[in-house]
């Protein structure tokens, strides 16, 4: 024990002092120009209190002084971890499923509301996994096709009276021109000069959402959208179907959650398909993708309209919940979130980012009280992710399934 | 020989930007042909071959393969016409298995059967891949990872095979074995092999012809075991 400990005491200490070379210009230095000492003192002591237990914790289980407590807590883990994985994969999809669709009858309205931000972020978040997880292309201006879909929608609502899910297909569609046509200068780029670009023209593409007053109302954004409408057969009169407007949101919710879930199939399917296997060949190694005649440039600009799509039908879906699109939903902000639900959860992983996505939207609603410690929070969870997890809370099982899938 | 070559360079210069690699270098490989090129660090051996697959583009000159002219030919259409690398340093796909790098090798090809009668043929040839071909390309050996990289252009049926340093960073026992497997393959299969080499002597040794090639020019040309006796050759090559 006193090994370990002297193994690690000095990184504390330069830690613990570091910490507090950053506490003090931030509580002890005032706007009027005095100096204090004391809250920066008392900040400091508490966390080091804590931390030195949890200091001391550590050097004791490094020198094993824990293991009547750690050898049973672990061997309670392996079991879960074994009993869990005894069930088939579809047996936790099923279980998903029968929660999703029950969970707007016992959520109220503010659950259901979160809920439907949930699953528009899984269907976001799966496109960018397309082109970040897969096609390993690090794009910083997602967003934007997002904002396309959803202007998209909301225009040919407000100007030709277009129904949802006539415009669906457009948004989609839109969002996927504006990929290529985004993509195609872009994508001879590689690595980080890729990712600086396609962040430029995520914001070109806000801007000229801002700044195109007679087609999309500049800043002051889309009022009076739509929802989506439903076509329900009605038999006075004989048999004819009329149209509603849907005001309930547990059916905005139905909606939403049948688009997420058609977002995680077709990304499945994508990434067990001779396209995804170019992806992944080109996201290894570019140059050698080349070389075994795979057309890198095509398949880039595949994955990188195929994530557009998922993006633009997402968009329909948010202009229709808000009824009000303006190009302040589409800010580089957002595309850097949807960016660390896609690392937080797993990269190309699935499961992972569904549950990144809960995490980084379900879990700040939930904890409203503590709204102004949440980028403090939201930037040290991301750190020690990163440290102890940085594959993803789920990580893809990449190596060998495709193959074992095969012979299953 | 009224032969047609397999593949001819003609006056090539090529380069990165404003760096000039190749200052018109000119080659011809037949048709079941062993050929080395020779060159110190620099001198434009994996340039050459970069420029043959489009990787890189020619400046001035003609790359011809069948006769064909293939400047313009982009890179990925090259496997189709029988024509594959490997490159320098392996390139393998690390975090894929090595059943699908060799996948991946046949990307162009849609005829499933013979596909996976291939990626048998390749187990055959290199038992080690086959024990492992599950695992991460990445967790392989180097030269595992070679063999893969051999294994994986292997599944495009080239008809060419240009082969980047094979023997780099690799133990002599593993790189005498990748060399005959190398020979097999050009006896057997009737593969054409351009083989670019700095270790001279086991590259002359396995060809049957030889260029040296310094600072992007082809400064020597002649049969492998001419050159190998070359006094000019062993000492600037072969250490003596």
């Amino acid at each position: 024990m006193i090994q370990e400990f002297k193994k690690v005491w000095k990184q504390y200490t330069i830690g613990m002092l570091w910490l507090l070379g950053l506490l003090w210009p931030l509580l002890g230095i005032h706007p009027d120009g005095t100096l204090t000492f004391r809250t920066t003192m008392m900040v400091w002591s508490y966390i080091l209190a804590g931390s030195f237990v949890c200091f001391v914790i550590y050097v004791m289980k490094a020198g094993d002084s824990l293991k009547f407590i750690v050898d049973p807590v672990s061997r309670v883990v392996g079991n879960i971890r074994t009993a869990s994985s005894a069930l088939p994969t579809w047996v936790w999809i099923l279980a998903i499923l029968v929660f999703a669709l029950i969970y707007p009858q016992f959520a109220g309205r503010y659950g259901t509301d979160v809920a439907i931000s949930v699953l528009l972020y899984i269907c976001l978040g799966l496109g960018l996994n397309v082109v970040v997880g897969l096609a390993g292309m690090l794009d910083l201006g997602y967003i934007a096709f997002y904002g396309v879909g959803a202007y998209t929608y909301a225009i040919l609502n407000t100007t030709y009276g277009l129904g949802f899910w006539v415009c669906l297909p457009f948004s989609g569609a839109l969002a996927c021109v504006a990929g290529c046509i985004v993509g195609y200068p872009t994508l001879r780029m590689r690595g980080d000069y890729l990712a600086i670009v396609t962040l430029g023209f995520g914001e070109i593409i806000r801007l000229i959402l801002n700044n195109w007053m007679t087609m999309t109302n500049g800043p002051n954004g889309i009022l009076g959208v739509k929802s989506i409408g439903i076509f329900l057969p009605v038999f006075e009169n004989g048999f004819t179907f009329e149209h509603f407007w849907m005001k309930k949101l547990q059916l905005f919710y139905y909606f939403a959650l049948a688009l997420a879930i058609l977002a995680a199939i077709g990304v499945q399917r994508l990434n067990f398909s001779r396209v995804g296997r170019a992806w992944e060949s080109i996201r290894e190694d570019e140059t050698a993708a080349e070389l075994m005649g795979v057309n890198t440039f095509m398949y880039k600009l595949l994955a990188y309209a195929m994530g557009a799509v998922f993006a633009g039908l997402a968009g329909a879906f948010f202009a229709a919940r808000m009824r009000f699109v303006s190009p302040e939903s589409f800010t580089f902000l957002e595309s850097a979130m949807v960016l660390c639900m896609v690392v937080l959860g797993g990269m190309g992983s699935i499961p992972g980012i569904i549950l990144g996505v809960i995490a980084l939207i379900a879990l700040p609603e939930v904890f409203r009280e503590f709204e102004a410690y949440r980028m403090l929070i939201f930037g040290a969870t991301m750190i020690i992710m990163m440290l102890f997890r940085p594959a993803g809370l789920i990580p893809a099982k990449r190596v060998g399934t495709r193959s074992e899938e095969k012979e299953g | 020989m009224t032969t047609q070559p397999i593949l001819e360079l003609k006056n090539v210069h090529s380069g990165y930007g404003s760096i000039k690699a190749l200052k018109g270098v000119s080659l011809k490989v037949m048709p079941g042909e062993i050929v080395a090129i020779i060159g110190a660090n620099g001198a434009g051996k994996s340039t050459t071959l970069m420029t043959i697959c489009g990787i890189v583009h020619a400046e001035i000159g003609e790359v011809y393969y069948h006769g064909k002219l293939i400047n313009k030919v982009s890179a990925e259409k090259l496997p189709t016409m029988g024509l594959c690398q490997v490159p320098e340093g392996r390139r393998i796909f690390p975090r894929l298995s090595v059943e699908e790098n060799l996948i991946l090798g046949a990307f162009y090809r849609n005829d499933n059967d013979q596909i996976n009668k291939d990626i048998q043929q390749a187990y055959d040839l290199f038992p080690i891949l086959g024990e492992r071909s599950r695992q991460a390309g990445g967790t392989l050996s180097g030269g595992e990872q070679q063999m893969l990289a051999i294994a994986r252009a292997l599944m495009t049926k080239p008809k060419l095979l240009l082969l980047d340093e094979p023997s780099l960073g690799l133990a002599p026992i593993i790189v005498q074995q990748i060399f005959d497997i190398i020979s097999r393959i050009n006896r057997e299969d009737n593969v054409t092999v351009l083989l670019v080499e700095q270790n001279a002597n086991l590259a002359l040794q396995a060809a049957n012809r030889g260029y040296v090639i310094e600072t992007g020019e082809i400064t020597m040309e002649d049969k492998a075991d001419t050159l190998i006796k070359d006094p000019k050759i062993r000492e600037a090559y072969l250490g003596e």
